[in-house]
C-alpha cells in the first residue's frame, strides 16, 4: 500500500493494485513524503527525448525534447495540424490506437520509459488520465459514468465506489449540480457539466497526471471559465496537460507553455516568458495573431 | 383524381415527364400493394374460421375437422429457441472479431465477401449441407438439433453481417473514453460495445429469426417429419414445424386441409409479425434509453 498526502487530507489512501507497473510504484514509494508545503520528489513528471511521431510517412511530430515540469499546468499552443494533439496522445499511448502510427524515442514518465515492452498500456493510461475535446460520457447513468474506472479495475466495495464517486464529483465541481440525480443518465447534462462529469470519472482512478485535449473548444465562455477554475484547484492534487487552441486560456491558466509549429516543439518555457516573446520571433508572432 | 390531388400535394406539375414518373411508381406500389391484400384476404378467408383454440391444442389427424397444429407450433418454438442459442454467439462472436481483432489483410477480405455471398445463398443448400453434415455425419439423425444447426447456419451471415453493423455505428471516442480510463480491449467490448450495441444486434437477431421461422426448404432437405402426434421430448427428438404442416396440408387434395394450411399461415404470419413488431419496439425503447 501506497499512501499519498496532498495538501487537503483527504485524498490520501491510495491503493495501488498489484499489478500496476513495478517499476513505478518504486518511484512512487519514494513521493509518499509530504507535509502543508507539498514536496516533490521530481521535477519533472514527463521526460521526452527525441520523440518522432509518424502516421505512414506523414511526421507528425519531429524530434522532440523536453521535461514537462510537475504540479503546474502546462499548456501546448500551435496552429491546427502542428502534432500538438498526437504529441499529448503520445503521453497516455493513446496514439497506438491509430493504425500505422509509428514512434520512436523515449517518453519517461517518473523515470520510467513507458514504450518499454515491460510497461502495461492499461497499466500507464490508469496513471495518466484524459479529457477530450468532445465531452463523451458513456450513456449510462451519472453513478455509473464516475464509477466506471473502478469497476474495470475489479473494485466491488458499494461504500468505496459511493465514496469515491462522490470525492470525484466534488473535487470536480459537479456534486452540487448533480447529488440529487445520481441515477440520471449523463447526457442529460449540459455540455459543461458533461465536460466536468469526465473529468470526475477521470479523477476518480487517482490518475497522477491529466492531459486535456482542448477540453473547453466546444464549450460556452461560462462553462470555460468553471473549467478553467475547476483546473486551477486541481494543479496543486494532479499534473495537468492542456492543448489549447485559446491563447488567453494558456496565458490565464499555465505555468508553463509549450509552443509547436508543423511538428516541431519551437520553443518551451515558463508562461510569462513565452508571451513576452517579442513579434521577431515566430512564438510572438502567432501569439499577436500575425499568422496563425 | 387520386393522381391529381397527389400530384397538387407535392407541387408537381400536372403534365410532363414528372407525371408519368410520379403515376408509374405509385402505379407500382399499388400493385405491390394490393397482391399482398390478395394474398392476405385469400388466407383469411380461407382459413379465419378454422383458427380456435382447439386448432392450436390438437396434434395432427387424419380428419382435417379434428386436426390442430400442436406439435407444429411447439416444434416451431424449439427450434426457434434452439437456433437462437446457436446462432447468436457464434454470430455476434464472429462479429467482433471482424469488427475489433482481425487484421485488413486478404485474408480477411476474402472472408468478410464470403460470409455477404453466403447471405444470399439459397437456403435449400443449406438444407442439403445440414443433410449431409448433422443428419448423417454427425448422426444426429431428423432430430430438434439437427434442424436448428441448419437454421443456425443459414441465417449466422445475416447476424454476423447485422451485428458488425451495429457495432460499427459505436462511436469511437466512446471506446477511446473508456480505453484512456484503462480499460483493457476485452473490457471495452464488454462494458461499451456490446452493450451500446445491444438493440442494434438485438433487432438483427429477431428479423433473422423471422426469417428462419418461415423457413421450409431446409427443413424438408434435412427429412423433418410431417405427421407427429406427441411433443419433443429432447434435443434429439424427431420434429415438425409450422412451414412444414402447412407444406402438407396444403398438398393433399381435401379442401378442408387447404383451410387447416390457410389458418396455420395465419398464425406463422401473426409469429412474424409480432418478432418484427418487437424488433422495432425494442430498438426504439433502447435508442431512447441510449440518446437520453
Amino acid at each position: 500500500m501506497i499512501v499519498k498526502i496532498v495538501n487537503k487530507g483527504h485524498y490520501t489512501l491510495w491503493r495501488l493494485r498489484r499489478s500496476h507497473m513495478n517499476a513505478l510504484r518504486c518511484v512512487h514509494a519514494l513521493t509518499i513524503l509530504g507535509n502543508k508545503n507539498r514536496y516533490y520528489m521530481e521535477k519533472h513528471i514527463f521526460e521526452i527525448k527525441n520523440l518522432n511521431i509518424y502516421y505512414h510517412d506523414f511526421q507528425a511530430v519531429k524530434n522532440v525534447s523536453v521535461a514537462i515540469p510537475s504540479y503546474v499546468i502546462t499548456a501546448i499552443i500551435g496552429p491546427s495540424g502542428c502534432g500538438k494533439s498526437s504529441f499529448l496522445r503520445s503521453m497516455n499511448r493513446m496514439n497506438d490506437l491509430i493504425p500505422n502510427a509509428k514512434l520512436t524515442g523515449e517518453i519517461l514518465f517518473h523515470g520510467v520509459n513507458i514504450y518499454d515492452p515491460l510497461i502495461s498500456e492499461v497499466n500507464l493510461r490508469r496513471r495518466v488520465g484524459m479529457v477530450f475535446q468532445k465531452p463523451n460520457p458513456f450513456p449510462f447513468s451519472i453513478f455509473a459514468n464516475v464509477a466506471y474506472g473502478l469497476k474495470i479495475q475489479n473494485i466491488k466495495d458499494k461504500a468505496m465506489i459511493a465514496e469515491r464517486v462522490e470525492e470525484s464529483l466534488k473535487r470536480a465541481f459537479l456534486w452540487d449540480e448533480v447529488k440529487d440525480r445520481l441515477k440520471k443518465p449523463a447526457l442529460e447534462l449540459s455540455g459543461g457539466q458533461q465536460q466536468r462529469l469526465c473529468i470526475a470519472r477521470a479523477l476518480a482512478v487517482y490518475p497522477d497526471t491529466l492531459l486535456l485535449d482542448e477540453p473547453c473548444s466546444s464549450l460556452d465562455p461560462l462553462a470555460t471559465a468553471k473549467i478553467e477554475e475547476l483546473l486551477q484547484k486541481l494543479k496543486k492534487e494532479v499534473n495537468i496537460i492542456i492543448v489549447t487552441h485559446n491563447l488567453q486560456q494558456a496565458k490565464r491558466i499555465s505555468e508553463y507553455v509549450g509552443f509547436f509549429n508543423s511538428g516541431e516543439l519551437v520553443d518551451f518555457g515558463p508562461t510569462k516568458e513565452i508571451f513576452e516573446r517579442s513579434a521577431q520571433s515566430m512564438v510572438g508572432r502567432y501569439i499577436q495573431g500575425i499568422f496563425g | 383524381m387520386f393522381f391529381s390531388t397527389a400530384l397538387k400535394k407535392y407541387n408537381l406539375q400536372t403534365n410532363g415527364p414528372n407525371a408519368v414518373f410520379l403515376i408509374l411508381v405509385m402505379l407500382s406500389f399499388c400493385f405491390a400493394i394490393a397482391m399482398l391484400f390478395m394474398l392476405l384476404a385469400s388466407i383469411f378467408y380461407d382459413g379465419f374460421l378454422r383458427l380456435s383454440w382447439q386448432f392450436l391444442t390438437q396434434f395432427p389427424s387424419r380428419n382435417p375437422q379434428m386436426a390442430g397444429i400442436l406439435s407444429s407450433w411447439v416444434g416451431s418454438l424449439y427450434l426457434m429457441i434452439l437456433t437462437g442459442i446457436i446462432a447468436v454467439p457464434l454470430g455476434v462472436g464472429a462479429a467482433i472479431y471482424f469488427e475489433k481483432y482481425a487484421k485488413k489483410n486478404w485474408f480477411n477480405h476474402l472472408m468478410e465477401i464470403n460470409i455477404g455471398t453466403l447471405a444470399g445463398v439459397p437456403s435449400i443448400i443449406y438444407g442439403l449441407l445440414g443433410l449431409a453434415l448433422f443428419v448423417r455425419i454427425m448422426s444426429l439423425d431428423r432430430s430438434l438439433i439437427a434442424g436448428a444447426f441448419t437454421l443456425a447456419l443459414l441465417i449466422l451471415p445475416i447476424i454476423i453481417i447485422s451485428s458488425r453493423e451495429a457495432i460499427r455505428n459505436v462511436p469511437s471516442f466512446m471506446q477511446d473514453g473508456a480505453l484512456a480510463l484503462g480499460a483493457t480491449r476485452s473490457q471495452v467490448i464488454k462494458t461499451i460495445i456490446i452493450p451500446l450495441s445491444f438493440p442494434g444486434i438485438l433487432t438483427g437477431v429477431i428479423l433473422s429469426l423471422s426469417r428462419a421461422i418461415g423457413e421450409t426448404a431446409p427443413l424438408i432437405a434435412i427429412g423433418a417429419l410431417t405427421y407427429i402426434a406427441f411433443l419433443p421430448e429432447s434435443i434429439l427428438s424427431p420434429f415438425t414445424a409450422l412451414p412444414i404442416q402447412i407444406f402438407n396440408w396444403i398438398s393433399r387434395p381435401q379442401i378442408l386441409f387447404h383451410h387447416n394450411a390457410a389458418a396455420g399461415i395465419i398464425v406463422l404470419i401473426s409469429i412474424t409479425l409480432l418478432l418484427n413488431m418487437s424488433a422495432i419496439f425494442l430498438r426504439d425503447r433502447f435508442d431512447r434509453k441510449n440518446s437520453k
